[in-house]
């Protein structure tokens, strides 16, 4: 059974006119199993201590199967639609890929597209039915003209050295946190209350955190 | 306080705060987590029950016996339920009654896309509809209210997106767990004719008092809100799908109803002589459109919009407004096709060597509901048909009588534990009382798969995960008259193949349970030293273990199969498979 016990979240705790003016849409396309759901939650809890509104929208049942799955995750003073529409998420996480080309009509013009370089084969490719397409960073980039930046990171290998292959989400998060203004205790103090059941993982979540941040700068 | 919460996480907090004392469901997307989270406020009472009828049964029990019940399901489970709902309708309740129904639109995990806000007008109860996690709650809680004080069991409409949307919750204190005293009372709880037709009066009279108290008395009754911004576009909606219409258009009045069923006629009426043009959005069925246009008022909406699947922001702004849609930075078109990721059976998952096997033996497969049901996909392709929950066996029995028995030489049904005990076993009465000859595979993986692992009456674990009685199948089949009963266990495919088409040939019904717990699961973990490993110089490369596609056994260059330790879950399938000798138990510790 799935532990549904959110802990609870800390109260807002900026100041930061700028922060608050903060809007984001987050996208984390990913392969069920590889952490996104963990992941949108962290990001929801991020948005809580920035005072601001936020939904995250997770998929269920049958994608936790090695389906593909997605998660959106959006944050501003008011958020209607938990959905991410085509053409207006500022960051593309993708946690495998294949899920990055599948995603990628999410990004905007501008945003930012981090791809784990992870390769998860999906059932055609494996029978043979299917090619896994080649060079998927590459086409990407110019499919996108030089309107976005888009980055590829060996988030694997870094939650491997972190010391867990599921850190992997923890990793994507940390990249991307480069990137945004948000500072990095917000990020910190958000990892220890969501792994705040299981204080073991803290440590090697932050590790795993800080080597995503390493391997963008 | 302020917590994020899931849409489902909100209502079991909601019924938390509202003092429930009972909560009965069957597991169903999307709405399993309002009981599984349930669980964590120990005050209340909680449990899986066999099927949603039951579950709303043991409600309508708990109410009528003074407290706040609760009972949860997807919208197909409602169907189930909607006999004791119907008429728990004109009984109306003690203690506070919810029924809660969570509609798929876009079917993420379902195989219909009913609309259950047809159910709150059949059955003539009201029905509120949230939009985000804050109103899951806050209805929720009214709900109760109005439960007690209209007299009335509420159904709760939850929606894909807010059940599994996670968004900001202030928390409250809970009330006390109150027990109204029962009063003996018959004309009130005993539905015979001569009761139930005072009732019915009752029953209409009440609808028409909460519609009209639902124009009248918007904040703490109807709970609707009213945006009045340009006259020239008017929108009525509720919901996921008022989300959807907030974003796409700013400047439009709103009107977002709370309480969906009986409608406001009189609050409708007055918004629309403000509006040019009204326009009722709504996913699904034109429920309210057709209400609304029974009112004699003008309006659109299913001319503008789908009935099938989600709606979207842009959806809305394409059909409403001259306003362009964003475009991807990415441009799709000169992109690659991404190969599609469908969802497949799990390294190690139990049902594979079965559906091998009737693969194999070529057979006629009446499926049911569960994870087994990917048993319809290739590589398997190993099923005919799939309905509801229980139909395998029924379908089963039709084929043989449509037939005069010649198609159970060759038809087997395939049904899970927990879909078994959910309304299998009634069928299976049916076809034994009946005289029937099929085949009837129980798929027993000790426990709930597809829903996210919960348990059931054949786990021995309850809700809590104490224990608890479990029923032993091989003795409640041959209990109710199956006289062919055999046991085995699918990672021996082979023998699955021989055993099945044994049991094809008798002309009695014969049950075979493949008994093997779900990978996913403590029990149904392998001993890291027993995964396979490849011996390369025995491996012929036939292909065979390839082709049962399993996550954890790729092909290599060689086309030989590679083993990923970090999935292989030891069940030895790829093993009995081969008939070289080639794969072997043996993957190192860790
Ligand atoms: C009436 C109804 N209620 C609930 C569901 C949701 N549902 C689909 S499959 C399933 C249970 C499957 O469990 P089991 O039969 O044990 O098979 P497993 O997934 O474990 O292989 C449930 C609850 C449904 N489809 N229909």
């Amino acid at each position: 059974m799935t532990n549904h016990v959110s802990p609870p979240v800390s109260p807002a705790k900026t100041t930061d006119k700028s922060l608050e003016s903060l809007r984001m849409n987050i996208a984390l396309a990913g392969v069920g199993g590889q952490g996104t759901l963990v992941a949108g939650k962290l990001l929801g809890t991020v948005a809580i201590k920035l005072g601001l509104d936020v939904k995250v929208s997770e998929v269920h049942g049958m994608s936790q199967r090695g389906g593909s799955v997605i998660t959106y995750v959006r944050m501003g003073s008011k958020v209607f639609s938990p959905i991410i529409e085509a053409g207006t998420a500022d960051f593309c996480l993708a946690f495998e890929e294949l899920e990055a080309l599948r995603w990628s009509g999410l990004l905007k013009t501008s945003g930012t597209m981090i791809i784990n370089s992870q390769k998860i084969r999906p059932l055609p490719v494996l029978m043979g039915k299917a090619q896994y397409p080649q060079e998927i960073r590459s086409v990407i980039e110019s499919a996108a003209d030089g309107k976005a930046r888009i980055i590829e990171i060996d988030a694997l290998a870094a939650a491997l050295t972190a010391g867990s292959p599921r850190a992997v989400n923890m990793v994507m998060l940390g990249a991307l946190s480069i990137f945004t203004d948000i500072p990095l205790d917000y990020w910190e103090e958000s990892v220890m209350e969501v792994f705040a059941g299981k204080p073991k993982l803290i440590p090697i979540n932050l590790q795993a955190f800080h080597f995503g941040r390493d391997l963008v700068r | 306080m302020k917590q994020i919460l899931l849409g489902n996480e909100a209502i079991a907090r909601g019924a938390y705060e509202a003092g429930v004392k009972l909560v009965s469901s069957y597991p169903g997307t999307p709405s399993t987590e309002i009981t599984e989270s349930i669980v964590q406020y120990e005050r209340i009472y909680c449990e899986w029950a066999t099927n949603e009828k039951v579950g709303a049964e043991v409600a309508v029990g708990a109410s009528i016996r003074g407290a706040r019940a609760l009972t949860c399901m997807k919208h197909v489970g409602v169907n189930v339920a909607a006999d004791p709902l119907f008429t728990a309708s004109y009984i109306g309740v003690n203690g506070g009654l919810v029924f809660v129904a969570a509609d798929d639109p876009g079917m993420h995990s379902s195989q219909n896309e009913q609309d259950s806000r047809n159910y709150a007008r059949a059955a003539k109860v009201p029905m509120f509809e949230p939009s985000d996690s804050q109103e899951c709650k806050d209805y929720l809680k009214k709900a109760y209210e109005i439960s007690e004080q209209y007299d009335t069991p509420v159904m709760l409409r939850l929606h894909t997106r807010v059940s599994h949307s996670r968004s900001v919750v202030e928390l409250e204190d809970p009330q006390d767990i109150v027990i109204r005293p029962y009063v003996k009372n018959v004309d009130k709880y005993v539905m015979m004719p001569g009761m139930a037709i005072k009732r019915h009066v009752i029953v209409e009279d009440r609808m028409v008092r909460l519609a009209q108290d639902s124009s009248a008395d918007i904040d703490s009754v109807g709970l609707h809100t009213i945006t009045i911004k340009s006259q020239k576009l008017g929108i009525i909606t509720a919901g996921a799908a008022y989300q959807y219409v907030a974003d796409a258009l700013p400047d439009a009045s709103i009107l977002k109803l709370g309480m969906i069923w009986p409608l406001p006629q009189d609050l409708i009426r007055s918004f629309a002589s403000k509006v040019d043009r009204l326009v009722i959005v709504e996913e699904l069925d034109p429920f309210l459109e057709t209400e609304i246009k029974a009112m004699g008022l003008i309006c659109e909406g299913k001319s503008l919009f789908t009935l099938q699947g989600e709606y979207s922001a842009k959806m809305i702004r394409t059909a409403l407004t001259g306003e362009p849609n964003p475009a991807s930075v990415v441009s799709q078109e000169i992109l690659p096709v991404a190969p599609a990721r469908p969802p497949v059976m799990c390294a190690g998952c139990p049902h594979k060597g079965l559906f091998l096997a009737l693969s194999r033996l070529r057979v006629q497969v009446t499926g049911d509901i569960g994870c087994y049901t990917l048993g319809a996909l290739p590589p398997m392709a190993a099923m005919d048909a799939c309905v509801c929950m229980g139909a395998s066996i029924g379908m089963a029995h039709g084929f043989d009588k449509a037939t005069d028995g010649e198609a159970s030489t060759h038809t087997v049904s395939v049904i899970g534990d927990s879909t078994f005990m959910h309304s299998g076993v009634t069928n299976l009465i049916n076809a034994v009382y009946n005289q029937s000859r099929i085949t009837v595979v129980i798929l027993d993986n000790s426990i709930t798969g597809m829903t996210g692992h919960q348990q059931n009456p054949t786990t021995g674990l309850d809700i809590r995960l104490r224990s608890a009685p479990s029923i032993n199948l091989e003795e409640l089949c041959r209990s109710i008259g199956v006289t062919s009963i055999r046991i085995l266990d699918p990672v021996d495919s082979r023998l699955c193949q021989t055993v099945i088409r044994e049991e094809l040939e008798k002309d009695t019904v014969s049950v075979v349970i493949a008994r093997r717990p779900c990978a996913l699961i403590p029990v149904g973990k392998g001993k890291k030293e027993d995964r396979t490993v490849v011996n390369k110089d025995k491996c012929t490369a036939c292909g065979s273990c390839i082709r049962m596609m399993c996550p954890a056994l790729t092909e290599g260059p060689d086309k030989k199969p590679i083993i990923d330790w970090d999935i292989c879950n030891a069940c030895g399938l790829c093993m009995n498979l081969c008939a070289f000798g080639a794969l072997t138990k043996g993957g190192r510790k860790s």
